[in-house]
């Protein structure tokens, strides 16, 4: 029953893969594309994101 | 010469428009994400064995694939939404049960409960105030997405701790991506159907969840 509903979740996993690559193409051709300091307003939250998981981790240890 | 009232008149609209989609949106989110912790509630009172998770994960992601999208612009979009996320809710229940049986197993719920929602909150908030578009990170967060899943499905059979680790970190930044993303595109007027907006807002929050205890559960434990 394990090793069934393992196989059967990888290939759904696969499906979205092939999904996700469909949605990466065509991203690629027709996405609007990044301009100067749009990627600085992505990093700082980002950052923020991963400095409260390690803060989050302190507390459970 | 385009004629200022019409313009006007039309970026109002736009706006009202926006607002809706927005409002709808998070009105949604609250009765799915509500719903999703009753049935997970349902699901750790019957004690559903651990192998649930991954039944309720595979119904979910064929509802996503499949009928979502054929039903979203009707109103049994809806009821699918509801059954998508009671699903995850009943499958995470399960796992729930199981860290509940750790010795620290409450106070890891719980920090990653609190944590899932300042993650939420704080991004949505920095991308409604910023009002920026962020859908120029469309092609990385789907490129980044593929590496996950390859990942993810190796680790399934591999079931190596450190993967498992690197796997859930990186879907914390993807999925905190996917909020700024999603989020800019509802107020940008990229997204007009707040069932699907919904439903991947519902996405990220249910990830970075379980990826959170998955991590504060392998960090947490001596």
């Amino acid at each position: 029953m394990d090793m069934f509903l393992k196989i059967v979740a990888a290939a759904v996993m696969g499906m979205m893969v092939f999904y996700a690559w469909r949605a990466f193409q065509n991203w690629q051709e027709h996405g609007p594309k990044a301009q100067k300091g749009d990627w600085q307003a992505v990093v700082l939250p980002l950052a923020l994101v991963v400095g409260l998981v390690v803060l989050l981790v302190a507390m459970v240890r | 010469m385009a004629n200022p009232n019409y313009t006007i008149a039309g970026g109002a609209q736009r706006a009202v428009e926006t607002n809706k989609v927005l409002k709808n949106t998070y009105m949604l989110l609250s009765a799915t994400l509500v719903f999703s912790a009753l049935m997970a509630g349902l699901s750790m009172a019957l004690a559903v064995p651990s192998w649930m998770y991954l039944v309720a994960v595979i119904g979910a992601m064929l509802l996503g694939i499949f009928v979502l999208p054929r039903s979203a612009n009707s109103g049994s979009g809806v009821g699918v939404i509801f059954l998508i996320t009671g699903l995850l809710g009943f499958g995470l229940g399960a796992i729930l049960t199981l860290y509940l049986a750790m010795p620290n197993g409450p106070q890891i719920i719980g920090t990653a409960f609190g944590g899932t929602g300042i993650i939420f909150l704080g991004l949505s908030g920095y991308a409604l105030t910023s009002k920026r578009d962020f859908s120029f990170m469309g092609g990385f967060l789907f490129a980044g997405i593929m590496v996950v899943f390859i990942a993810a499905i190796a680790n399934i059979f591999l079931a190596m701790p450190a993967l498992a680790l690197a796997v859930s970190g990186a879907i914390i930044l993807l999925m905190s991506g996917f909020i700024l993303y999603d989020t800019s595109r509802i107020i940008n007027g990229g997204e007009t159907n707040y069932i699907m907006a919904t439903y991947g807002l519902y996405l990220s929050i249910f990830n970075i969840f379980i990826s959170l205890l998955q991590i504060l559960g392998i960090m947490g434990d001596d």
